[in-house]
């Protein structure tokens, strides 16, 4: 299992976000990526993922077997996915359904996010930290090699972000590969040894062209 | 990105026209030629069809044809070319055929109008009423519908990307369309309609003389340059509305970078 | 895909009423009929199957373009498309599930209505027939609007307009066989079957146009 992006320019609106960015990502190894507001983060996470197409460059996985490099992939994005409506376990049944793959069942899900015995509970329920970790309790019910997650920790407190840590390292433990977009350089990392690599979007240099369509 | 290669052969010449810039200065060319042949084939068709001897049935009424059969025809044939850019859109994702479908819509949609307003004062001195639920009336209606719907599609998403994917999808399902809903009209029609009233073919067709015939392929020549000038002009209009929207942006990019 | 069945099902009946909503609507369309043209029980039974056509048509139209905007705004169209399933079944499937949650209880409703407008057990049993084949139709095409008008804050009106003309031929051939089967010299298999075959003809091109729109939606 080796990510490799090679060469991967991403645009928005017709302007270049982010040009010729590559590195590649062996089993167990992490990405964090930092940088400022604005400087491509979402949009290079959003790329990878398959959700905006690359303006140019590719993103590959060996040994992937007949899927494509999304769907080995877990994207964790600024929004949760939940719906208000269904509880907190049918919400994560259907997402270990949907996604095939079972790892945890969903009680033991809730264990590892710190919130055991509220699958019952209506989604609508939860406070803003709480969806998160139900979020990310998501990652933990089925399995897929690469986690793709973008500000992860934005509503956690300080507890929940060591507890994601570990959820993060224990993944990587497993053979599994990550990339993660922080605003606050290494906030994943803190306390817990990580083999992570790290990129800045601010230093990464930008083809300051605009693209065909906007030759227009 | 600006793929600015110089190709050899007709394919070669139609591709290069594919880069905005040269479409701009080829449209820009062409525009001025386009309105001059379109006020000429204009002056002609209206006077050969003013001059045109009364019928001896619809009496003058029948010179409200050089102005409605073109203005059906054209309101078709914009879609068909509505439809071809749309698989340029999608196949090629070339911007140009998205612009092309843009610039198309509120054209087709007001030949369509003419064609019904004015298919509508024809139908009061010869059916004596000014609309009948005719078969080919309905669907022209159901077209105008749809172009109207196209219309407000295409002001409705600001993202040009986004907006000419949805424009080209739309404008395909409604071509698949076309027939299906032409097909069921005819069907609707002559159930609850049963040849009260014929259509157009009966009162004009076999009449149409010689007389008749040149002032309307005039006409419809003269609609075709019409509508080829303010298509012309309706592309290169979007293309600088995209340019100022691009300058914009980099604009406010500059801003934020300065900051 | 059972799973998104299931889902889709149970949220439509949680959220806001679901089917009920419809059926209302449903009814007060049908209600308002009568002030209209007067409550002339003999009209009322001629037209009473163009009338609840119309409703019926009116009714499926309503809450379609929520189909795929909830899920986009809340972030599980992009994990939907993420998954190893192609997006045309998945775009079935959620057809499926909103005609089941919206367009099953409508025809569930038509006897009761039929009653109100004065028709005849066999005219509301055409009626019925018909809607059942013909309403999934009218789904599968409004899930193209509903793609291309997903990023629209109010694209509920805009996708009416788009897809009302696209569905006239559904509407001709409903209404058509439904007074086939009541009047004597009007057909009724001819069509009845072509309404079979559009919903055939829709139920490949919506899937497979909405779903490669939605694919190509994400931003």
């Amino acid at each position: 299992m080796k990510l490799t992006i090679n060469n991967l320019s991403g645009e928005r609106n017709g302007q270049m976000i982010f040009s010729n960015i590559s590195f590649t990502l062996a089993k167990g190894e992490a990405l964090i990526i930092t940088g400022t507001n604005g400087s491509g983060k979402s949009t290079l996470l959003r790329v990878i993922a398959g959700l905006l197409p690359a303006a140019s460059g590719t993103v590959s996985l060996e040994d992937s077997g007949e899927f494509t490099p999304p769907e080995m992939m877990h994207y964790l994005g600024h929004l949760n996915a939940l719906k208000p409506a269904m509880s907190i376990e049918e919400n994560l049944i259907f997402w270990q359904q949907f996604c095939g793959n079972s790892l945890l069942d969903p009680d033991a899900a809730l264990e590892a996010v710190a919130l055991p015995g509220i699958g019952h509970l209506p989604a609508a329920y939860l406070s803003a930290g709480q969806k998160r970790r139900i979020s990310i309790a998501k990652l933990l019910v089925s399995f897929k090699p690469v986690w793709i997650v973008d500000e992860p920790t934005g509503a956690l407190d300080k507890a929940s972000e060591q507890m994601f840590a570990r959820l993060v390292n224990e993944h990587l433990n497993n053979g599994g590969i990550a990339i993660a977009a922080t605003h606050k350089p290494l906030d994943i990392g803190e306390g817990v040894a990580l083999k992570t690599k790290s990129m800045n979007m601010d230093e990464m240099p930008v083809e300051d062209t605009l693209t065909y369509g906007d030759l227009l | 990105m600006s793929d600015v290669t110089t190709s050899t052969g007709f394919l070669g010449k139609v591709w290069d026209l594919a880069n905005p810039t040269r479409f701009l200065r080829f449209a820009n060319r062409l525009i001025p030629v386009l309105a001059i042949i379109t006020a000429l084939l204009f002056a002609a068709g209206l006077y050969l069809g003013f001059s045109a001897p009364q019928d001896y049935l619809q009496g003058a009424t029948v010179q409200i044809m050089f102005i409605h059969v073109p203005a059906m025809w054209v309101a078709m044939m914009t879609y068909s070319i509505m439809s071809i850019s749309a698989i340029g859109s999608l196949v090629w994702r070339h911007p140009l055929a998205d612009v092309a479908i843009r610039a198309a819509i509120p054209i087709g949609a007001a030949f369509t109008f003419l064609g019904l307003v004015t298919g509508s004062l024809w139908g009061k001195p010869m059916w004596g009423t000014w609309w009948v639920w005719d078969a080919r009336l309905t669907s022209v209606l159901i077209l105008f519908i749809i172009y109207a719907g196209l219309y407000a599609l295409s002001r409705a998403i600001d993202e040009p990307t986004t907006a000419a994917r949805s424009l080209a999808v739309i404008t395909l399902v409604g071509f698949i369309n076309i027939p299906i809903i032409k097909f069921s009209v005819d069907w609707w029609n002559t159930l609850h309609q049963p040849a009260s009233i014929s259509s157009l073919e009966r009162i004009a067709k076999p009449a149409l003389d010689v007389v008749f015939l040149y002032p309307l392929l005039t006409m419809a020549l003269a609609y075709s340059f019409l509508f080829f000038t303010l298509h012309l002009m309706g592309m290169r209009n979007e293309i600088f509305r995209r340019r100022i929207r691009s300058m914009r942006m980099l604009s406010a990019r500059a801003a934020d970078k300065g900051a | 895909m059972i799973a998104l069945l299931k889902r889709d099902l149970k949220l439509a009946f949680r959220v806001g009423g679901g089917a009920l909503t419809g059926v209302l609507f449903f009814l007060a369309v049908v209600t308002i009929v009568p002030f209209g043209i007067g409550p002339d029980l003999n009209l009322l039974a001629k037209i009473g199957p163009a009338i609840l056509w119309i409703a019926a048509l009116l009714a499926s139209l309503l809450g379609l373009d929520r189909l795929f905007q909830q899920d986009r705004e809340d972030g599980t169209l992009d994990l939907i498309i993420m998954q190893p399933h192609s997006m045309t079944a998945t775009v079935f499937i959620k057809c499926l599930a909103h005609w089941l949650a919206s367009g099953l209880p409508l025809i569930l409703a038509t006897p009761i209505f039929g009653l109100f407008m004065n028709m005849e057990p066999l005219a509301i049993a055409a009626v019925m027939a018909t809607l059942l084949v013909g309403t999934p139709a009218i789904t599968f095409i409004g899930a193209v609007g509903a793609a291309v008008t997903v990023s629209l804050p109010r694209g509920g009106l805009l996708l009416a307009v788009l897809i009302l003309p696209l569905v006239i031929p559904v509407l001709i051939f409903g209404v058509t066989a439904a007074y086939g089967a009541v009047e004597d010299p009007a057909p009724f298999t001819a069509p009845f079957l072509i309404l079979c075959a559009l919903t055939l003809f829709f139920s490949v091109l919506g899937p497979i146009t909405a779903g490669w729109v939605l694919r190509n939606s994400t931003d």
